[in-house]
């Protein structure tokens, strides 16, 4: 994989996070963990949307992960954050490999109503199960990281490191693959299927596979949500969550993976500001700045920059 | 023995048939402005909360003037009217009808940033606190119609009343759609849009109007519903998901779908709440996906042409 700007670009970004980390505000913190949850969610919701998929269900990953990462901690008391990370990635892999063989067939609405059937049949599993605290969730907390332990303060500056290092991977990973043979399939596939098919690429393994990938880094972003915020529910299986994820990659826009990172801290920060000052309007606020997004950016906010530029990465 | 089980199956099915009533009149406007304009309307589940509320401050009022309580209904069908008199119109006008055309994806996620701006009109005007559709003596209109008893279990008469309106509303669009000039003429557009337009139809007022109808019936569902519940913000987004399992489950755009889709998901989660409460709402999505997996279009869909 040839390191190109957006990858050194990815490099520096992680390496500040790193190094400014232990000297940030808690708030400051907060808000860029959630960002950095959200923003690995997103990446797979960009890619999905390259493929021209829109998942109204994304949220099944996002909660299979963050309770993957739970039952680690609290079943089999092992509450380590790099293992709860590793549990998440095989729970998502395994289970949206088994739904991918339905779902890679669907299209536009149907493929939004089936992700949606999915996701809220998990919630309707998890709110009954009284085992697993039903719509109340339980405690999630992560002690060591790597097999060393960690607590305090050191605990809190590790946690956000480990986030910032996996986010990295996770998008200097999808880079390379988005610049791949197979990662460029995900437009055509958009344009054309049956042109595509027609080159003697397969239209089915690649939206499967693409829709495994998205799912897992959902499941990570899960995973990492439930250590960062200590608490798990079924909420995050709920269809509106699955909508916030949406909505935030129709803000970014698909242009680059950098699109979904600065999306989702955009969004986190509206949110807890309008949050802040009126705790009754914020979904106001963000309902009005989707449609004037999606009315006057359709390419996201991403599209500001690559504004008079070639258009071919924005496409 | 034997008289328990079948009492039980009986009350599964009273509670089957008015639980589909009610899922009838919020999916019907559902399936009706997207067999017509192609928009999946995540604000239908914002508007049955308007007309709720809506329900809740009419009829609160009326109470206050010391009035019938009777009238308290006249009051619900008040709601509905006005809430779809203004709000329907209010959002095809000033927002849909500059997006017709676009991707049916994008005219989701449209209606969902609607969503949650109605969502908060909701709580700027009526609070965050349960509400209730009741008189100074606590009695609603879910009380006011008396009981009625199937083999030896209490029914109030309201549930009759549910299903009366759904038996209406589906008699009265599929007349209309069918034996009227104004609904042949719909259903030209349905059919094709552009020839429609070509033809002379006025597709922009079609669409008005349609869009107006959807936005009634969902808050008449709201409205009826009021009385028999609090009345909470996040109602809407419980029912919206609902109500997309029963029109995707009867076939996106179809009314007779919309109708057995209620049928369905209804007798699906009596007989859940009745035989086995731990999966009640799961039964009713696994019945969602399971016709997804084997009809993608749902039961009542047609053979479609497709246009190169």
């Amino acid at each position: 994989m040839k390191l190109d700007r957006t990858g050194l670009s990815l490099i520096v970004v992680v390496v500040m996070l790193l190094v400014s980390g232990p000297f940030l505000p808690s708030w400051m913190v907060s808000l860029l963990n959630v960002s950095m949850c959200y923003g690995i969610v997103v990446l797979g919701m960009m890619l999905l949307m390259r493929t021209g998929l829109v998942s109204f269900g994304h949220g099944l990953y996002y909660c299979l992960g963050a309770y993957a990462a739970g039952l680690i901690d609290q079943v089999w008391k092992m509450p380590d954050m790099l293992l709860m990370v590793a549990g998440s990635i095989v729970a998502t892999a395994v289970v949206s490999a088994v739904l991918g063989l339905l779902l890679a067939k669907y299209r536009e609405i149907f493929f939004a109503m089936l992700s949606l059937a999915f996701s809220m049949i998990l919630y309707g599993l998890l709110v009954k199960s009284a085992s697993l605290g039903s719509t109340d969730g339980f405690n999630v907390a992560a002690k060591t990281v790597g097999g060393v332990a960690v607590e305090g303060d050191t605990l809190r500056v590790t946690v956000f490191s480990v986030t910032a290092v996996i986010l990295g991977i996770a998008a200097f990973l999808l880079h390379g693959y988005l610049a791949s043979h197979r990662g460029r399939l995900a437009g055509a596939i958009r344009d054309n299927e049956l042109r595509v098919e027609y080159m003697g690429a397969s239209v089915f393994a690649t939206v499967h596979f693409n829709y495994v990938v998205s799912a897992v880094l959902a499941g990570i972003g899960g995973a990492l949500m439930a250590v960062n915020i200590g608490h798990i529910d079924p909420e995050m299986t709920y269809w509106p969550q699955s909508g916030e994820f949406v909505f935030i990659a129709i803000l970014s826009g698909t242009g680059s993976v950098f699109a979904p990172l600065g999306g989702a801290l955009v969004f986190e920060s509206v949110r807890s500001f309008a949050y802040e000052y009126s705790p009754n309007t914020w979904q106001m606020v963000l309902g009005i700045t989707m449609l004037v997004v999606m009315i006057f950016l359709p390419g996201g906010l991403w599209s500001l920059f690559t504004r008079g530029k070639a258009k071919e990465a924005a496409t | 023995m034997g008289a328990r089980v079948v009492s039980q199956f009986i009350a599964v099915l009273v509670d089957g048939v008015v639980y589909a009533s009610w899922l009838f009149i919020i999916a019907v406007g559902l399936t009706l402005i997207y067999g017509v304009m192609k928009i999946l309307n995540i604000a239908h589940g914002s508007l049955y909360a308007l007309g709720a509320f809506s329900a809740v401050s009419l009829s609160a009022a009326w109470f206050s003037q010391g009035y019938a309580a009777m009238g308290s209904f006249a009051m619900l069908a008040l709601a509905a009217v006005l809430v779809g008199l203004v709000f329907g119109p209010l959002i095809e006008r000033g927002l849909l009808q500059f997006l017709y055309g676009k991707d049916e994806v994008v005219l989701v996620l449209v209606t969902y940033a609607l969503f949650l701006i109605l969502e908060d009109f909701i709580k700027l005007v009526w609070g965050v606190d349960p509400l209730f559709v009741q008189g100074p003596n606590g009695e609603t209109p879910y009380g006011l119609l008396g009981n009625f008893e199937v083999a030896g279990l209490t029914y109030p008469n309201y549930n009759l009343l549910l299903l009366g309106v759904a038996v209406l509303t589906g008699l009265v669009l599929t007349w209309s759609l069918n034996s009227t000039r104004s609904g042949k003429l719909l259903l030209a557009v349905i059919h094709d849009r552009e020839v429609s337009a070509a033809l002379g139809i006025n597709v922009s007022r079609t669409y008005f109007v349609t869009f107006t109808i959807g936005a009634f019936l969902a808050a008449v569902g709201g409205a009826l519903t009021a009385p028999t519940v609090s009345v909470v913000t996040g109602m809407g987004a419980e029912v919206i998901v609902m109500a997309f399992a029963v029109v995707v489950i009867g076939g996106l755009g179809s009314l007779p779908g919309a109708a057995l889709g209620a049928l369905i998901v209804g007798m699906v989660r009596a007989a859940a709440v009745h035989y086995a409460p731990e999966v009640e709402l799961f039964s009713i999505y696994f019945v969602m996906a399971a016709v997804l997996i084997a009809r993608p279009k749902g039961l009542f869909s047609g053979a479609e042409v497709r246009k190169i």
